[in-house]
């Protein structure tokens, strides 16, 4: 049996994590298929019907209509797609960025490694949050973003994207790094070295593959994370902007609402919630299959 | 011990240096400047007057030296003054970090009060239906939107069921001590639910290593009573690296503090440093982010302090290294 049916094996063992992803890929199939889903339901995400706001559950609005007469359940559907596709996308950015520093820094070793242990515990203990804000208010025509992008309606996507990878990779990184550092000592690595390999060569064919585990964990816990923060940002106005429906912008009006409306401060939260927790519980079933050793008092 | 403090302390000026030149270049670069700001509110000013403002502010010289300027008044002591208040920006922010701290240690003397006996419980019966129900619980609290949070206990608390204020500012002239504690109860609980998860994680984590270690098999052998055991010989070892990591989580408990604040209109240090950052008050915003910078290095220096001091086999030659 091959190391990745073994991994299998232990994963299925994990009710909550296999419970995860097939949650996990309902979302996701709901957000890809969100245009389809919307014309069946004959529901429209921005059509504003100022005559209908806040209308409760009905057929024509299977969970009644926000603070704009705009159908919820579209909405929310084109929220996944935000969402998730911020969360993702930013996860793989940081752990490109985070695999990349870390495989040179624990390979090399030297003022470099000791120059990103300093940086990745510093990010770490930093209050976070005030600074990401800070970054969400720059302007980026200011930066010398070309005007087209600076002015487009989808820069706040990129946006945040960019911003909550700037601060994601140190995790992956640290994992990377130490990682990299004991196998870097292993015989087969000696064994290329002395074959004449390049550091290249033996850092993308025999390191890189035997860092991948905890590189997939750090992944998934992080996406998880992620999705909090763009949920935060947006909520607070700063991360994607209407009329781009996200879970957390639609959550900004709800505090003043919540007296006359206060469903409508539940189904965005409760998604965000739901998608975090799964992506969580997920990392937690893939560092018990492909790294039983750490997860040795796991459940 | 001196040459251990004395790098620290080095660092973290270092530390701090960059991050004031970090934020001050980011501030720079958000939209508008003061000059813009007073145009708008005296729509009389010509360009011409925007020149001259700016040259006497010295706008118009290069980032850099702004930045050399503005440090050299902060060490001598001149932080400035705060836009959107009108005051020097030390009188605004100590009451503001004073009320913050109120918040951030009620809320973590709640998530401790929850995780210790949740964590020692769940390390106790591993896999049986406790353990099971207190990670389900850790994780939920860990994965929660913190603003999401604030507005379920809202809807709960004060929509549904009408018995705590959504505010966490007393509207009563001269409020009483139990009105006050009614306007704290769901900050606290907010910020405290949302800590408890990951602390409780760590207590269990750590109590289950050192419940496997020889000393405690020993001390069971020779007889030592259930409750002693646990509470007198593994607890206090469980707790060595708990400590570290809690003050390690003072950055993130700052984080979830500055949207608790927002939330429940809380006048601290986090609702400051946001609306500074919204209303472009400048200097009020840069300094508030350096003293939130500040207290967080402070408390993680306190934490190798701390640990070194609780455990004999670190020594601060060690603690330098690791960290």
């Amino acid at each position: 049996m091959g190391p990745w049916q073994l991994a299998w094996r232990r994963f299925r063992r994990h009710r909550l994590a296999l419970a995860s992803a097939a949650l996990l890929a309902l979302l996701i199939a709901a957000a890809i298929l969100a245009p389809q889903l919307q014309s069946v339901l004959g529901v429209d995400p921005n059509a504003v019907d100022l005559l209908a706001r806040l209308e409760p559950p009905s057929p024509a609005h299977p969970l009644g209509t926000d603070d704009l007469g705009r159908d919820v359940l579209a909405r929310l559907l084109d929220g996944a797609r935000v969402s998730l596709f911020v969360g993702l996308t930013a996860a793989l950015a940081s752990a490109v960025i985070g695999t990349f520093v870390g495989l040179i820094a624990g390979y090399y070793g030297g003022r470099f490694d000791a120059l990103l242990m300093r940086t990745t515990d510093t990010v770490i203990a930093l209050p976070l949050l005030p600074l990401l804000i800070v970054l969400a208010a720059v302007d980026p025509a200011k930066l010398g973003v070309p005007e087209a992008i600076a002015r487009s309606e989808y820069l706040s996507l990129y946006r945040v994207i960019a911003i909550v990878a700037l601060v994601g990779w140190t995790t992956v990184a640290r994992l990377v790094r130490g990682s990299t550092l004991t196998v870097r000592e292993r015989e087969f690595v000696r064994a290329a070295r002395a074959l004449g390999s390049g550091p290249g060569r033996i850092m993308a064919t025999h390191i890189l593959p035997n860092v991948a585990s905890p590189v997939i964990v750090a992944t998934t816990l992080s996406a998880g994370n992620v999705i909090l923060f763009e949920s935060v940002l947006s909520f607070l106005g700063l991360g994607i902007q209407p009329p781009i429906a996200s879970w957390g912008n639609m959550l900004t009006n709800a505090q003043e609402l919540i007296w006359e409306a206060p469903s409508l401060a539940v189904y965005p939260g409760l998604l965000i919630f739901l998608t975090v927790i799964a992506l969580n519980f997920l990392g937690d079933g893939l560092q018990d299959a492909l790294d039983p050793r750490s997860g040795a008092d796991g459940r | 011990m001196i040459r251990f403090m004395a790098g620290r302390l080095m660092q973290m000026a270092t530390i701090l240096l960059l991050m004031s030149l970090l934020v001050y270049v980011l501030i720079g670069l958000m939209p508008g400047d003061p000059i813009d700001l007073m145009i708008s509110a005296n729509p009389d000013l010509t360009p011409a007057d925007a020149e001259r403002l700016k040259a006497l502010h010295g706008l118009d010289r290069p980032l850099l030296e702004r930045y050399w300027l503005w440090l050299s008044l902060a060490l001598g002591g001149d932080l400035g003054y705060s836009r959107l208040h009108a005051r020097p920006v030390l009188d605004v922010l100590l009451p503001a970090l004073g009320n913050t701290v109120v918040l951030m240690g009620a809320a973590f003397l709640l998530s401790v009060a929850i995780s210790l006996p949740a964590g020692i419980f769940a390390a106790l019966r591993p896999a049986s239906w406790v353990d099971y129900l207190v990670n389900l619980a850790c994780f939920a609290g860990i994965s929660v939107p913190p603003f999401w949070l604030a507005l379920m206990l809202i809807t709960l608390f004060s929509v549904i069921l009408g018995i705590l204020p959504a505010s966490a500012v007393s509207t009563a002239p001269d409020p009483s001590f139990w009105d006050r504690l009614r306007h704290l109860a769901m900050p606290v609980a907010t910020l405290g639910l949302l800590s408890a998860g990951g602390v409780t994680r760590y207590v269990r984590a750590s109590m289950r290593e050192t419940l496997r270690q020889d000393f405690v098999r020993t001390a069971a052998a020779k007889g030592v009573g259930r409750a002693r055991l646990v509470l007198n010989h593994a607890l206090p070892n469980a707790l060595v690296p708990v400590i570290t990591i809690l003050a390690l989580d003072v950055g993130a408990l700052f984080s979830g503090a500055l949207i608790t604040e927002i939330m429940f209109a809380y006048p601290g240090m986090g609702k400051l440093l946001f609306d500074a950052i919204m209303g472009n008050d400048y200097n009020l915003a840069l300094v508030g982010l350096l003293f939130a910078t500040l207290v967080t290095l402070v408390c993680n220096l306190g934490a190798d302090i701390g640990y070194a001091a609780l455990d004999p086999r670190v020594t601060f030659a060690a603690v330098r290294d690791r960290g």
